[in-house]
């Protein structure tokens, strides 16, 4: 099987079984990874970009060293240097990239829907590495390859996944990866930060983060923006760190072997508790390794590395 | 110039007319109505197969002109209107500077004469720079043509001012047209809110933003008995309220747009950029509201709100595309896909494209009557298109439709008794 899409624009695109391949091709990847040398000649003379639109540390290097480890070239444009602030287009920044020669763009954006845009004006290769509230499909990617690694399997699992819903990325691309497995996905937080009809997207919607957690495999915690505060989306910090922090009380209503998942930066004190964060249950340092494996897979797979 | 339409069938709602006969077109003016007309020396029109209609009426148009030249001019925008099968037409007042004096009043109608193709209709803006501060000189504006009053584009946010608007209005004879926007609700809004908003990831705007502002303006109406003007009504509730109001008497029209009636929110999901329009494209559950608000006359007429926009508006984020969608040239072949699909018949879209917005405005248009103005719109229903927006007259390329084939379209426009589009072309 291969990967057949140009682009790998959101999760909402992929079969499950384009999934299932992806995952089984980080499991190599993650090999790699492990060990004392880490480089492969797989995309040797493939040039890779990363536009990161946003600020992020983690996802922008984790392509990057992706990339190097399989020996592509890869080069990052940071915002501060590109062009986007100098009033250029979109499209003319993305058609200066591609005129370079790179293969692939891994491309960060505030704005949903704006890995279309570029993925419709460009020849490149396109990775969203998340645009707006839409989606962020190496996060989900590499959240259901952390949890099957642990779990076994994907299939029929309770997943709860806990904060800011509405403005997520992760959460959607989450939902979109994890219903295909027939996972029972719960999406709790406060209610302003639920968006509307939620539960056509084929998951249950909490208000209260006990009942939300009863029995489940996997709480997934979302990460706090917390100038959400400034436009009125909730009262404080302290109100929601009361009501949704994950502590060790919720880990014991959960499953036994329950699994934490956080897409980092952590924001300790407010949606995790630092037990909780370094505490067994937790992935987060190993959603970080995976993640490098996944976007190895992915590079891989897209680039016809076979 | 004779001009004689043969073996056409005429229909005229507001008379009653439905049937095939001749028309005999002479100084502009429509001299005789009936079959087998001999005519000599006059231009004849063979229309066998044909539609022929009032020529259709459009109270919300964007002509863009002055100040955004590079989005449409009067010329551009009167002659997108002509092929559209548009014979008057009235223009929303959010130019630069805004038609708030008469003097930018008479500029738009001095270059209507000069090099616009059909009639135009200026609106006047209901505040001066449609700040919603302070009323604009309104009697100044209605004594230099201005038909109506508007801040369309924008809200007219405060009540008392809406208020005090409906109340001098009424001295004046005119509607206040109204674009119903709660600012704080709809605020970085791009899409309808619901299930495809939190599917595809954008910031909704609530049904709730157009509602709570026509219930306000219902209630204005009632106090001051001024004549409110619901623009692009968008939504089920939306028409629930309209409903009652004109059940309870209140003073009350209202306006539908083509992309409301035949598009809905799902299709945001490519991001095209041609998709975003203030109101947004809502649900399919709204959708079958408004069609449904056709038949049983809560809704009053139908009217574009071409917004036409250059490429750069649009070419760019979801987010920060400008609102609009680019409507005249398309808003008949969308609206026949309504015929077409028998949720709507042939005389109740011709009346509401023609007699009914010329009464809500007060225009004298929009009827077929021997002694009448020879405003003319025949229609090929039958006619199946594209919609090439390389050969769209208007500057703006922005529709959804575009690369849809349609059918049912004009195939002469005629104003005053000379044809000024034949075939989807201007004839000049």
């Amino acid at each position: 099987m291969r990967f057949e899409h140009k682009d790998l624009l959101g999760i909402k695109d992929l079969k499950k079984e384009e999934i299932d391949l992806i995952l089984d091709t980080a499991i190599p990847m993650k090999d790699v990874t492990s060990r004392e040398i880490k480089k492969v000649p797989t995309l040797r003379g493939k040039a890779i970009a990363t536009v990161f639109q946003e600020n992020s540390t983690r996802t922008k290097t984790s392509f990057e060293i992706a990339g190097k480890y399989l020996s592509a070239d890869v080069v990052n444009l940071n915002v501060p240097t590109s062009s986007m602030q100098k009033g250029e287009s979109l499209r003319d920044t993305i058609r200066t990239i591609e005129m370079m020669g790179f293969d692939v763009i891994a491309f960060r954006h505030s704005m949903s829907g704006s890995a279309h845009y570029i993925a419709k004006n460009t020849k490149m290769k396109v990775i969203n590495a998340g645009d707006g509230a839409n989606e962020h499909p190496t996060q989900a990617l590499l959240d259901m390859y952390s949890i099957k690694e642990k779990k076994g399997t994907l299939e029929n699992l309770k997943v709860a996944i806990v904060g800011d819903i509405l403005h997520s990325r992760v959460a959607r691309s989450n939902i979109y990866g994890l219903s295909k497995y027939g996972c029972e996905i719960r999406v709790v937080g406060p209610s302003t930060l639920i968006p509307p009809e939620v539960e056509r997207l084929g998951v249950k919607r909490y208000y209260n983060l006990e009942q939300a957690v009863q029995d489940v495999d996997v709480i997934n915690i979302l990460r706090l923006q917390k100038e959400r505060q400034n436009i009125g989306l909730f009262p404080s910090l302290e109100e929601y760190s009361d009501l949704y922090m994950i502590t060790p009380e919720h880990l014991k209503m959960a499953k036994e072997d329950v699994l934490v998942l956080h897409p980092g930066p952590m924001n300790r004190g407010i949606e995790i508790s630092s037990e909780v964060a370094d505490g067994i249950s937790s992935l987060v340092e190993e959603q970080v390794k995976n993640g490098v494996a996944i976007r190895m897979a992915l590079l891989f797979l897209m680039l016809g590395g076979i | 110039m004779r001009l004689l339409i043969k073996g056409a069938r005429v229909i005229d709602p507001e008379s009653d007319l439905d049937e095939i006969t001749d028309i005999f077109i002479e100084d502009g003016e429509i001299s005789e109505i009936q079959p087998g007309l001999e005519i000599p020396n006059a231009k004849i029109i063979d229309a066998s197969n044909k539609i022929v209609c009032p020529g259709f009426v459009d109270i919300h148009v964007h002509l863009r002109e002055p100040g955004f030249e590079y989005k449409e001019t009067i010329a551009t925008g009167t002659r997108a209107a002509a092929v559209g099968g548009f014979t008057s037409i009235c223009c929303m007042p959010n130019t630069f500077p805004v038609v708030d004096t008469a003097a930018v009043a008479n500029f738009v109608k001095e270059r209507a004469m000069k090099s616009g193709l059909v009639k135009v209709y200026p609106i006047g803006a209901v505040t001066k720079k449609q700040e919603g501060i302070e009323l604009s000189e309104i009697a100044h504006l209605v004594a230099a043509g201005c038909v109506a009053i508007s801040d369309d584009g924008e809200p007219v946010s405060k009540a008392g001012i809406m208020r005090n608007a409906l109340e001098y209005a009424k001295m004046f004879d005119i509607p206040v047209l109204s674009h119903c926007e709660d600012l704080s609700l709809s605020k970085n809004g791009q899409m309808h809110e619901g299930y495809y908003s939190t599917f595809y990831g954008l910031k909704g705007i609530p049904a709730a933003a157009e509602e709570i502002v026509i219930a306000r303006d219902i209630l204005l109406s009632q106090l001051t008995g001024g004549h409110i003007h619901i623009c692009h009504v968008s939504t089920k509730g939306s028409i629930d309220l309209i409903r009652r109001a004109k059940e309870e008497g209140v003073n009350i029209t209202c306006e539908v747009t083509p992309h409301h009636l035949t598009l809905t929110d799902e299709i945001v999901g490519t991001y095209d950029t041609d998709t975003k329009v203030f109101p947004p494209l809502r649900s399919a559950e709204d959708v079958e509201a408004l069609v449904k608000a056709l038949h049983d006359g809560v809704i009053d007429c139908i009217a574009t709100d071409h917004a036409p926009h250059d490429f750069e508006s649009k070419d760019c984020e979801y987010d920060i595309a400008e609102f609009g969608i680019s409507g005249i040239e398309t808003a008949i072949p969308a609206v026949m896909s309504l015929v077409h699909d028998n949720k709507l018949t042939l005389n109740q879209m011709i009346n509401l494209f023609t007699a009914k917005p010329a009464q809500i405005i007060g225009l004298d248009a929009g009827r077929i009557d021997v002694g009448s103005s020879a405003d003319i719109t025949i229609i090929d229903p039958d006619l199946e298109k594209t919609v090439d927006i390389s050969r769209f007259y208007s500057k703006g390329k922005n529709t959804p439709y575009k690369g849809q084939s349609l059918k049912g379209w004009p195939v002469a426009t005629i104003v005053d008794g000379q044809i000024i589009a034949l075939d989807g072309k201007i004839l000049e």
